[in-house]
C-alpha cells in the first residue's frame, strides 16, 4: 500500500517559521502512535502563503494547516488522523468574512491564482526527481527531442512568451537569435542573480521545483543548438543551490542531462556558477562577465549576448521564471498558452506580495489582473485597516503606483505607461504611514550602493540624486530640487550603460508624478505627512487630552518632557530626541506628531 | 605559502572563470582573505595581483579584514525598510556597540545589511549565520544574541 503523504513546507520563508521542528515533531509523534508506516512526511518547495507559515497539507483529505507550531503536532496526530477530526484551530479563517477554509482550494489566497508555474511547487519534493517525473516531469523535453529545434523556437514565438525578468523582450525572438549565430560552441544561461529588494518567485521555483528549470534550460539548448548550461545563482539562496545540484546530479543519473539525452543525439551539460554578492549581475553583460572570472561590469550593447556572449559565443540568456514556462508551454501547446493573459502579455505572472498586506506571500496570476485583485482578494487587503496608499512594483527599476490606478489590468506595457514596470515582479504595498519621498531615497540608497561605477551617469549621477534626496528629508530641500531631479533623473536614464543606471531614477520619478505634495511639503513646509522622515518630525503634547498623569516624563530617555501635577506638561522641541517613546507610553493619546 | 590554498590554486588553474570559485573556497579556509592569499592566488594563477585585488574588492561576499565567528545580516530590503528594518539595526548597533560592517573586538559577531534576503514574508527578517530570523522587533535582539553568544560560534 501506498503510504498516505503529509506535506511540510519547506521553503525559506516557512523553515524560518520553523517549519523543521515541526517536521521532526511530527516524525516523533506518527512513531510513538505506529502510523510511520502509513504516512510519509514529504518536505516540500514553498506553498506560496508565507504570511502563514508553517504550511501542512495532509493530503489524503486535503486538510490545509497554517502557523503550525510543534507543540500543536500530536493533536493533528491523535485527533485527525487517528481520530478522523481535523485540528480546527489550525485550518485558516479569512480574518474578512470569518469562513474557515477546510482545503487550500478554499483558501481565498489561492482562489485567484492560476498556478500554471508553480503547478508542483508545494506539492512535491523537490530532492526526489521521480516525484517530478510522476507528474508529467522531463515529458516536455521528450516531446521537444522527437520535433525539430525550429519547430520549438516557432512554438515560443507563437506561445507569446516574453522575458520574466524584467526587460518583456520575445523569448522565442532570443531563442532564435542565438540559434542563428555562428559559433562553433553555444551556452545557455539562466539568470537566477534574483537581486530586486522584494522578489523572490524565482527562489521558490528552484527551491520548490529545481527540474522545471532544468528542463527548461534543456528544451533551450536543444532549440538554439548548444551544449553546455550556466546557472547563475545568487549565493545569498544556499537551499536552492543545494536543491538544484541535487536535481542536476538525479537528471543525470537519469539521463536527462549529458550525452546521448533520451537517445537522442543531443548532448547538454548543466553547471551552477555562484554570484559573489553585487546586484548589478543580474544585467546579463555584468552577469557575462562574472561568470568569466572578472568584476562583474556590463559592457555595451550590441553586441547582444545571443551573438557574443560566454567567452564570446552566442548565449542565450533567460530568467528562472521565464524558463519554467517552456515545460508548461510544450506541456499545453502554444495556442492554448497564448489564450492566457492580454493582447501583448501572455501566459501568468508570479508576484511578490510584501510590505503592508495582509496575506504576505507568492500568487501566480494571469497577466491583464488588476492590481485590486492581486492586492485585496489574494493579498487580503492592507494590514491594521490602514489606508492603501501606493503600490511599488518591480523593484529599485520600477516605479510608485497610486490608489487611482488600481483597476488597471496589469501587463508589461500598462505599467510602463504608468511610470512603473514589471522588472521582476516584486510588489511591496505602502499604507498611508510610508512616505514616498523616504521610499523614494531608499531605493536611491541601494542604487547608489550597487551601481558598478563603470559609467559616469550612473556613478556620479545616483550619487547626486541622493544627494538632494537626503536634503529634502533633512528639511533643507529648495525649491528648484524637484526641477534638478527630475532633469538629472531623465539625463542618467537616457545616457547609462545598462539597465540599472537606465532604471534607476524610476522611483523618484514616479513618486514625483503622483506624490508632487508630499514633496513640497517636506520643501516648503518641512512637514512630513507620513510623519516618517524624523528631522521634520515634532512632538508635541494636547493640552486638553493631558491628564498630567506623568507617565511620559518617566519614559522620556533624555528628559524633554516637563509638566508639574494636574498641569499639561510640554515637550522641549530642542532637548526632543524623537524617539517616540512618549507616544507609546501615553495611555490618552495626548501626544501627535506632525 | 599556505599549501591548502595551493591546492585549490591547483584544482582552479585551467578552469576558464575559476577565479570566483577559487576566491570563493579560499575565503571558506580562512574566514578571509589576507594580503599574502590574494598575492599566492595572483602567483598560482599566472595573473596580477590587480586583477585578483580588483575582483575581491568587487563583490560583497569577499572580505580582506578578519571577521566575527557569527555574522549577522540584518535586512534592508523594501519591505524590511517599511516594517521597521532600521529600526532592528539601529538596536543591534546598540547592543553590539559596533556599526554596520564592523566586528566587535572579542571577533564574536560582525555586524552586516545586507540588501535583501528574499524572504520578505517575514519581514523584518535578520540572519545569523544559517539561520533567518523574522517578524522581529527590538526587543527580542538580545535574546537572538543571547542564543549565540552562549554557543559562540557557527553551528
Amino acid at each position: 500500500m501506498m503510504p498516505n503523504r503529509i506535506l511540510i513546507c519547506g521553503g525559506t520563508g516557512c523553515i524560518s517559521s520553523h517549519s523543521r521542528p515541526v517536521m521532526d515533531r511530527l516524525e516523533k509523534e506518527l512513531q510513538q502512535a505506529n502510523l510511520d508506516q502509513e504516512y510519509q512526511i514529504i518536505f516540500t518547495g514553498c506553498q506560496g502563503f508565507c504570511e502563514q507559515g508553517p504550511i501542512i497539507i495532509v493530503e489524503k483529505d486535503s486538510t490545509f494547516y497554517c502557523r503550525v507550531d510543534p507543540d500543536q503536532v500530536p493533536a493533528i496526530v491523535q485527533d485527525h488522523l487517528k481520530a478522523g477530526r481535523p485540528v480546527e484551530e489550525l485550518l485558516y479563517t479569512n480574518p474578512d468574512t470569518g469562513i474557515t477554509a477546510r482545503t487550500r482550494d478554499e483558501v481565498v489566497f489561492f482562489q485567484k491564482q492560476k498556478r500554471l508555474v508553480l503547478h508542483n511547487c508545494g506539492l512535491i519534493d523537490p530532492e526526489n526527481i521521480d516525484e517530478y517525473i510522476a507528474r508529467g516531469g522531463y515529458k516536455a523535453l521528450e516531446k521537444a527531442l522527437a520535433a525539430d529545434p525550429l519547430q520549438i523556437i516557432e512554438m515560443i514565438k507563437k506561445s507569446g512568451l516574453r522575458g520574466r525578468g524584467g526587460g518583456g523582450f520575445p523569448a522565442g525572438i532570443k531563442w532564435e537569435t542565438a540559434r542563428n549565430a555562428a559559433g562553433k560552441h553555444k551556452y545557455v544561461v539562466c539568470n537566477a542573480d534574483e537581486g530586486d529588494p522584494g522578489a523572490f518567485m524565482d527562489r521558490s521555483i528552484m527551491e520548490g521545483d529545481p527540474h522545471a528549470v532544468l528542463e527548461g534550460m534543456l528544451i533551450a539548448g536543444f532549440a538554439i543548438g548548444a551544449q553546455e548550461g550556466y546557472i547563475y545563482i545568487r549565493a545569498e539562496y544556499p537551499l536552492a543551490v543545494r536543491r538544484l545540484l541535487a536535481a542536476i546530479r538525479q537528471a543525470e543519473e537519469k539521463g536527462f542531462i549529458g550525452d546521448k539525452i533520451l537517445g537522442s543525439g543531443f548532448g547538454f551539460r548543466i553547471r551552477v556558477k555562484q554570484g559573489a554578492g553585487a546586484f548589478v549581475c543580474g544585467e546579463e553583460t555584468a552577469l557575462i562577465e562574472s561568470i568569466q572570472g572578472n568584476r562583474g561590469m556590463p559592457r555595451p550593447r550590441p553586441p547582444f549576448p545571443a551573438i557574443k556572449g560566454v567567452w564570446d559565443m552566442p548565449t542565450n540568456v533567460n530568467n528562472v521564471e521565464t524558463l519554467a514556462n517552456i515545460p508548461v508551454i510544450l506541456g499545453m501547446g502554444a495556442g492554448e498558452y497564448a489564450k492566457i493573459g492580454t493582447q501583448q502579455s501572455k501566459g501568468t505572472k508570479i508576484f511578490a506580495l510584501t510590505g503592508k498586506i495582509n496575506n504576505t506571500g507568492l500568487a501566480e496570476v494571469p497577466m491583464g489582473i488588476t492590481l485590486r485583485e492581486i492586492i485585496y482578494d489574494i493579498g487580503g487587503g492592507i494590514k491594521d485597516g490602514k489606508k492603501f496608499k501606493a503600490v511599488q512594483i518591480g523593484g529599485p527599476s520600477g516605479g510608485c503606483i497610486p490608489a487611482e490606478h488600481l483597476d488597471v489590468a496589469i501587463d508589461y506595457d500598462s505599467l510602463i505607461s504608468l511610470g512603473a514596470m514589471m522588472g521582476s515582479g516584486g510588489l511591496v504595498v505602502m499604507d498611508e504611514e510610508t512616505c514616498m519621498v523616504d521610499v523614494a531615497r531608499f531605493f536611491l540608497t541601494f542604487t547608489r550602493t550597487e551601481s558598478c561605477g563603470k559609467c559616469t551617469p550612473c556613478r556620479e549621477g545616483t550619487k547626486r540624486l541622493l544627494e538632494i534626496l537626503e536634503r529634502i528629508v533633512e528639511g533643507k530641500g529648495e525649491k528648484r530640487d524637484l526641477e534638478t531631479l527630475e532633469r538629472l533623473g531623465r539625463n542618467i536614464i537616457d545616457s547609462s550603460l545598462c539597465g540599472l543606471g537606465q532604471s534607476a531614477p524610476n522611483p523618484i520619478l514616479s513618486t514625483l508624478r503622483y506624490f508632487r505634495s508630499e514633496y513640497e511639503l517636506h520643501i516648503e513646509q518641512k512637514v512630513c505627512p507620513a510623519g516618517v522622515c524624523k528631522a521634520l518630525k515634532h512632538y508635541r503634547v494636547i493640552p486638553e487630552k493631558c491628564k498630567a498623569c506623568g507617565l511620559c516624563k518617566q519614559e522620556c530617555p533624555v528628559g524633554a518632557i516637563t509638566g508639574e501635577k494636574k498641569a499639561p506638561h510640554v515637550i522641549d522641541p530642542a532637548k526632543c530626541a524623537k524617539c517616540g517613546e512618549c507616544v507609546k507610553k501615553c495611555p490618552f493619546e495626548a501626544i501627535v506628531h506632525g | 605559502m599556505d599549501p591548502k590554498v595551493a591546492a585549490l590554486i591547483d584544482k582552479y588553474r585551467g578552469y576558464e572563470g575559476g577565479l570566483v570559485p577559487l576566491l570563493q573556497e579560499a575565503q571558506d579556509l580562512k574566514g578571509y582573505l589576507p594580503r599574502e592569499v590574494l598575492e599566492q592566488i595572483a602567483g598560482g594563477m599566472h595573473t596580477s595581483l590587480a586583477k585578483v585585488y580588483g575582483v575581491a574588492t568587487f563583490y560583497s561576499q569577499f572580505h580582506l579584514k578578519p571577521r566575527g565567528k557569527n555574522i549577522i545580516r540584518v535586512c534592508q530590503g523594501t519591505a524590511c525598510h517599511v516594517r521597521g528594518g532600521t529600526e532592528i539595526m539601529a538596536r543591534f548597533e546598540k547592543e553590539l556597540g559596533v556599526g554596520s560592517g564592523e566586528t566587535t573586538p572579542d571577533l564574536n559577531f560582525t555586524l552586516e545589511s545586507v540588501a535583501c534576503i528574499g524572504a520578505c514574508g517575514l519581514a523584518p527578517v535578520i540572519t545569523v549565520n544559517d539561520d533567518t530570523h523574522g517578524r522581529l522587533t527590538p526587543d527580542k535582539i538580545p535574546g537572538i544574541l543571547e542564543q549565540y553568544q552562549e554557543r559562540g560560534g557557527k553551528q
